[in-house]
């Protein structure tokens, strides 16, 4: 294991964006979120919950996919996909445990055949430094999906204190990394580090929704947990304002759509949201026509769909970005309290 | 280039056919005269229209055709309303093809067939008919139930009443919703005339219309005594990716455009009640 002195990791930084792109979470008007570093940012690396989940780094909130030439009744398609990782490979440092759990939903998603080559390519030419928790708060429930905050996986797990950030190479990328910044490491810290996540680990298991019961979310009892009556109750106060999908580290429900400019027509694509009214408006009808429906989607398809399709993993993390951003304070946590343990009758 | 399924390809429109007054039928091969790619029947490809939107719709051409693709298009929102206004030579886009086919290379070999469409549901149907005419000694009996509105939406007509009704060992049965000046034949909807028709329940059966024709089709033919494990159908969902990755037309743990749009009734049945 190495370590790098707290006041050296501004060298260590600028060291890697000499060469790759860096973000990591700034500080920026008061909101904490990963951005390119830039001399003079103000890195938060202790800030526990990143507003958005860094999945934009792989599947930006819009991107432009590709354009078109129309003359006459003629189209030319044009590819506008770049090689990032000719261009300028990145760094995504300091993902957490849950975010990073995140991507590898994503990516069951994203590179499942036929492969997203936009998110590929990003994916590819990104080297993963995550961040042990030492302070979780009250809103992480990590552990109820078998995540362990203290030590997250990705190409290089790191771990802070007062004094250090203490790093440890995983992958071929990782070694890679490593070797870039040798110079501003010293050997050790395994003691520390060994120390620190039993400390924290002791603090995550006393957490309020560490004891969540996930028990009745099987395939199983998928058409018993849809018909279930408690999803209008559920349901009742949700605003359909989307917040939860877009703060969501594994939510990637996509639109496509078409914009005129004068250059020809750019087909880009955006995050949606399964909570609008128009996700699944057609010509001739809609098959979820209140909000209930939309509210049972997404809680249906975070905790029974997609573990069906992908050998049980959830498609949620337990980050709790919802419990904290919901403006009616309604969130997964409810839906698993409510849903999830045996039921009684 | 890496090859990218998003990514379509420019296709030339070669000629376009009124079917009714609300649909019609396109041609379409690639900038090189061939055909864009092949398909099995059931499947379908996201057309567009750069500008305006992008649409999943059913090939309504038979694989067997090698020399291009017909989508036939109903009129009845932004993208496919600017199709409609389209001309001979104009270029739109192609995605495809997308989704699980009628399994016609397995279990419809050597089986009876039974078609029974209604209205636009004629289009995915079309694909697989002509697919069972081409290698007609594989398949047994084929019944073509076929209903629309009035006479004039009858899509295809022309093909049916000059090709199928021809075709050895096949029945074809058209009905129309309501008496017509003009119109001999029978008059009723889908479920009622299904149910007249006293059809063998040992046949295979494939159903493509309204939701609200397949419902009561469906009951009928299980009143009839078809079992639920021979009788096929194909959704209908809001699609953006055609892959499974956009999340729109998911619907328990399947997504239409990639486990589907073809489904066998029993299929259905594990499915919760939402599409």
């Amino acid at each position: 294991m190495l370590k790098i002195a707290k006041e050296r990791l501004n060298e260590l930084y600028a060291k890697i964006s000499e060469t790759m792109g860096l973000f990591i979470p700034v500080n920026y008007a008061g909101e904490v979120n990963y951005k390119v570093w830039k001399e003079g940012a103000e890195v938060s690396l202790e800030t526990l919950k990143t507003v958005k989940s860094p999945k934009n780094m792989f599947f930006p909130q819009t991107e432009n996919m590709m354009k078109f030439k129309t003359e006459g009744k003629n189209i030319e398609i044009i590819d506008v996909r770049k090689d990032y990782k000719e261009e300028k490979p990145f760094v995504l440092f300091g993902v957490k445990a849950c975010d990073y759990k995140a991507i590898e939903v994503l990516d069951k998603v994203f590179l499942a055949e036929p492969v997203d080559t936009y998110y590929q390519s990003r994916r590819e030419a990104t080297t993963i430094v995550t961040l042990a928790c030492s302070k979780p708060e009250e809103s992480c429930f990590c552990g109820v999906f078998g995540i362990d905050a203290t030590a997250p996986q990705g190409d290089v797990t790191t771990w802070l204190d007062g004094e250090y950030l203490y790093w440890q190479a995983n992958t071929e990328k990782g070694e890679a990394l490593t070797a870039l910044i040798t110079a501003l490491t010293e050997e050790g810290g395994e003691e520390t580090v060994a120390g620190q996540r039993e400390t924290t680990k002791a603090v995550l298991e006393n957490l309020p929704f560490a004891k969540l019961d996930l028990s009745r979310f099987t395939p199983e009892n998928l058409n018993d947990l849809f018909e279930a009556k408690e999803w209008e109750e559920m349901s009742e106060a949700c605003l359909g304002c989307g917040t939860c999908t877009f703060v969501c580290p594994t939510c990637q429900c996509f639109d496509i759509r078409d914009f005129k400019t004068n250059e020809g027509v750019i087909r880009y694509r955006c995050w949606d949201s399964c909570m609008y009214s128009d996700f699944t408006l057609m010509a001739h009808g809609n098959s979820r026509t209140t909000q209930m429906q939309r509210f049972r989607q997404r809680f249906m398809h975070k905790l029974v769909y997609y573990p069906s399709q992908n050998d049980g993993l959830y498609s949620c993390v337990g980050c709790g970005r919802c419990v904290n951003k919901c403006p009616q304070r309604l969130n997964i946590v409810k839906v698993v309290k409510t849903l999830g343990g045996k039921k009684d009758d | 280039m890496i090859d990218e399924t998003l990514i379509p390809k420019v296709g030339v429109i070669t000629d376009i056919r009124k079917d009714t007054p609300d649909v019609k039928t396109f041609r379409v091969v690639g900038t090189d005269g061939k055909k864009l790619f092949q398909h099995m029947p059931g499947q379908c490809a996201m057309v567009s229209v750069p500008g305006v939107g992008e649409c999943m719709f059913s090939i309504t051409s038979s694989p067997t055709n090698e020399e291009y693709m017909e989508f036939s298009i109903k009129k009845c929102g932004c993208v496919t309303e600017v199709i409609h206004a389209m001309e001979v030579g104009q270029q739109i886009t192609v995605r495809g093809p997308y989704g699980k086919n009628f399994p016609v290379e397995e279990d419809f070999k050597g089986k009876d067939l039974l078609f029974i469409a209604g209205g636009i549901g004629l289009a995915p149907l079309r694909s697989v008919i002509n697919y069972v005419r081409h290698y007609r000694e594989n398949y047994g009996k084929v019944v073509i139930v076929y209903g629309a509105r009035s006479k004039d939406d009858l899509v295809d007509i022309e093909e049916i009443q000059t090709e199928w009704v021809n075709e050895p060992n096949t029945e074809v049965y058209l009905t129309i919703d309501r008496p017509q000046e003009g119109w001999d034949g029978h008059v009723g909807f889908v479920p009622s005339y299904v149910k007249e028709l006293g059809l063998d329940p040992n046949m295979t059966a494939v159903l493509c219309g309204p939701p609200i024709m397949i419902k009561f089709t469906l009951q009928g033919l299980l009143e009839l005594g078809f079992d639920k494990s021979r009788v096929y159908t194909t959704l209908e969902l809001r699609m953006k990716c055609g892959v499974g990755k956009c999340g729109r037309c998911n619907v328990g743990d399947k997504f239409v455009c990639k486990d589907g749009p073809v489904f066998r009734m029993t299929e259905l049945d594990e499915l919760p009640d939402e599409y």
